[in-house]
């Protein structure tokens, strides 16, 4: 706290990044610090900036794919999967319902890596150094069945509009089943080790509080949103996909700090194991293409379209001027709007819980600076 | 006094000898608890250098001294390169008075613990001044907040000696050993090895207290502009009081050389039993490493002001009285887990019991989203949305 009248005392400015191993690659904040005590912070971003928006201006549809992959990095598929559902809505195109499974499957296999990864990083950042071997090895498998099955580990380019690249292999499906339960079973450990130990609870109960109403106004969407205690998730509220067919969860936080931010999470990563269940026992047969011409020429117009992203409500906004090329293509990334909600949670909390906030938010800079 | 040559030869030997074996152990430490930390990880752990990995230190020793030392430009370079030394040779300096065995001992003193107590406090100067003289704010926060941390937790550990200290009636390590040939003070006073083992992690800066060099905060604190050898001392230096918390730990509560076998051991075996001691609270150390994350500042001078210096008090009284009215020992064992199970259970009630209720209901309350029926292969042709068969670019 402030140390009185009597001392004629300076805040001292603190710049913590672009190179600090708590900043989550190259964000950069400027702290105001009074002791240990945060007096004000102020977010720099744009050290990863690559001009994904206007490369995508000059690149055909197909090429686009790949840009989005690149996006938010932890979470391939799940940005393929925003981009070619935009590009489908434009071109009225619907893929078959097979690959429509495929797709989900993947992109709930995806969130659920990047769940993990967020489990393993937050707890290095309050100095825990084992969840993060535990989640890797289980984010590891996941990666063998992407590569498995697209033929990358991360940049996938996997999904196309109106459909998939190519079909599963044949031990797609067993091979998910025997995934399932590993991954699980890591979770589960994970969960076990690191969600009620003592001094976890104690360094994010109760720390980076954002109410509803406030963490609304911020813009902030995903498990940031949720651990506020709104109950918004773009897969319920806005359904897309085969996602109407299944039954799942939202799991919604009461108090809005670290701590449930991170265990809406860990809960997450169960819900989209049991989606992923139900998707294997229900995976039709059928075309994994929509039938039509391969390279993509929408007409004219303008559409938006938004999925739930691991980090929250990824939205893509697409102007086609009729050509194979996009005129404009906006992604509203969650990343950099849950971004937002760093400053009110961060003033007057201590530089140590600067760390935990930000590492709750889950933000991925790739995507913040697009 | 008079010294000769002969003392003077002797003094030598025996203290090369000492350094020896002191930063052979401290190197053995870098080595567990890589290949330690690796087993509770489910990794290998080093294992490329020599048989299972037991020359990486060697190689990372290599790899640090080869390294090009940096200065900071605007740093104050005496007192930058003091700092390394200051920090190292307390930690070293006090195993002149640790007896490995009955005679094994560079020099007995009667004060032993005191001089101990003297000793070790004098390192946090060399880590303020190392975080003041490097002139970086992560270093001179995490100076800070050294001087803070070692010094809060000098109280506990001082108490904690105290309480041997009037068990065993001395402040003679060899005295302390023996007065538990028959029960260790471990059984004694087990709150004891409880606040000395806490206060000790905190004054090596161990995890869930590696609060001054925390990497993820100030990315090293007072040593995050040291590179090269000089980090390499730093680093040295923390491990021998690693080491050094193990043996005391053993010597004060584990019964060092003597329990449970008793006087007869040749004095190698008694090395081996009190060694053996000692890696074992080590590995503790280690263990706890692997499980905890870190605590924050604030919460650092709640347990040491609001918990281990009243509990350290209280033993400090409950065993004045046992003395004082000559109670059998096990009195003294009830009440100090008495003592301790106030913190356990006041801290499940106020932290642990409700972040498990709260998990059960975020598990429970969840929104739940009901499956639609799919509508069936032969009807999905043409009830949702389906228009995949038409749809295509207009112009061509």
């Amino acid at each position: 706290m402030s140390t009185g009248p009597q001392f004629d005392s300076v805040d001292m400015m603190l710049n913590m990044g672009p190179q600090h191993p708590a900043t989550h690659g190259v964000f950069r904040m400027v702290l105001t610090v009074d002791g240990e005590r945060v007096v004000d912070v102020t977010p720099h971003i744009g050290y990863l900036h690559r001009g994904t928006e206007r490369l995508a201006e000059v690149e055909s549809y197909g090429q686009v794919i790949t840009l989005f992959d690149r996006v938010d990095y932890i979470s391939n598929l799940n940005n393929e999967l925003a981009f070619v559902r935009a590009g489908e809505k434009i071109m009225e195109v619907d893929a078959p319902e097979r690959a429509q499974y495929i797709r989900v499957i993947l992109a709930e296999l995806n969130r659920v890596a990047s769940h993990l990864l967020f489990i393993g990083t937050y707890a290095i950042d309050l100095g825990a150094m084992t969840p993060v071997m535990y989640c890797f090895r289980e984010r590891e498998r996941i990666e063998n069945l992407f590569e498995h099955v697209t033929g990358a580990r991360m940049m996938h380019n996997y999904m196309r509009i109106g459909g998939v690249k190519s079909d599963v292999p044949d031990d797609f499906v067993p091979w998910v089943h025997r995934l399932i339960g590993d991954v699980r079973k890591g979770v589960e450990e994970t969960d076990k080790l690191l969600s009620t130990n003592e001094v976890f609870l104690g360094r994010t109960r109760g720390v980076g509080i954002i109410d509803g109403p406030m963490a609304v106004s911020c813009g902030l969407s995903g498990p940031s949103l949720r651990g506020s205690g709104i109950a918004y998730d773009v897969r319920k509220d806005d359904p897309y996909e085969i996602y109407p067919y299944l039954n799942y969860k939202v799991p919604v936080g009461e108090n809005g700090d670290c701590w449930d931010r991170y265990y809406l999470r860990v809960l997450e990563c169960y819900e989209s194991l049991s989606m992923i269940e139900q998707c294997l026992n229900q995976l039709p047969d059928g075309p994994i293409m929509a039938a039509g011409r391969r390279i993509a020429r929408p007409p004219a117009g303008e559409v938006f379209s938004h999925s739930e992203n691991p980090r929250g409500d990824l939205g893509v906004y697409l102007i086609s001027d009729g050509s194979d090329k996009p005129y404009r293509v906006k992604i509203r990334p969650p990343s950099f709007c849950n971004l937002i909600g760093l400053r009110p949670m961060t003033i007057g909390s201590y530089i140590a819980d600067a760390v935990a906030i930000l590492g709750s938010l889950d933000i991925v800079l790739g995507e913040v600076d697009r | 006094m008079n010294v000769t040559l002969s003392d003077a030869v002797d003094l030598g030997i025996r203290l090369f000898a000492l350094f020896n074996v002191v930063a052979l152990g401290a190197v053995s430490l870098v080595w567990l608890e890589r290949r330690f930390l690796g087993r509770l990880q489910g990794r290998p752990g080093p294992n490329r250098v020599g048989p299972f990995g037991l020359l990486q230190p060697i190689a990372d020793a290599i790899k640090l001294m080869s390294k090009e030392d940096v200065a900071p430009g605007s740093s104050q370079r005496l007192i930058f390169y003091a700092a390394p030394i200051l920090v190292f040779v307390p930690a070293f300096v006090v195993w002149l008075t640790f007896p490995l065995a009955r005679d094994l001992v560079v020099r007995n003193m009667e004060m032993g613990l005191f001089f101990f107590v003297a000793i070790s406090t004098l390192s946090i100067v060399g880590l303020v001044l190392a975080g003041w003289s490097s002139n970086s704010k992560y270093a001179i926060l995490g100076g800070f907040r050294a001087a803070a941390q070692l010094v809060s937790y000098e109280i506990p550990i001082i108490t904690m000696i105290l309480v041997v200290a009037m068990l065993s009636g001395s402040l003679d390590f060899v005295s302390v050993v023996d007065a538990q040939s028959r029960v260790p003070f471990i059984l004694v006073v087990p709150l004891g090895l409880v606040i000395f083992l806490i206060a000790g992690l905190a004054e090596v800066g161990r995890t869930p207290f590696d609060i001054y060099f925390a990497e993820s905060e100030v990315v090293g604190g007072p040593f995050v502009e040291y590179s090269g050898a000089h980090w390499a001392i730093f680093f040295l230096a923390e491990y021998v009081n690693t080491f050094v918390l193990g043996i005391l730990g053993a010597l004060l509560f584990l019964g060092g050389w003597r329990w449970p076998f008793g006087e007869n051991l040749p004095q190698l075996a008694s090395v081996a039993l009190l060694m053996g001691k000692a890696y074992f609270i080590v590995l503790v150390i280690f263990w706890i490493r692997g499980t905890y994350p870190r605590m924050r500042i604030d919460q650092l001078m709640e347990v040491a002001w609001k918990w281990l210096i009243p509990l350290s008090f209280a033993l400090f009284l409950v065993t004045a009285f046992q003395l004082k009215f000559e109670w059998p020992w096990w009195i003294l064992t009830i009440m100090s887990l008495a003592i301790l199970a106030v913190p356990v259970l006041v801290q499940s009630q106020k932290q642990r019991n409700p972040a498990l209720a709260l998990a059960a209901r975020y598990a429970a309350n969840a929104v739940v989203v009901e499956a639609k029926p799919r509508p069936s292969p032969a009807a999905a042709e043409d009830t949702p949305p389906a228009t995949s068969e038409t749809a295509e670019g207009t112009s061509a």
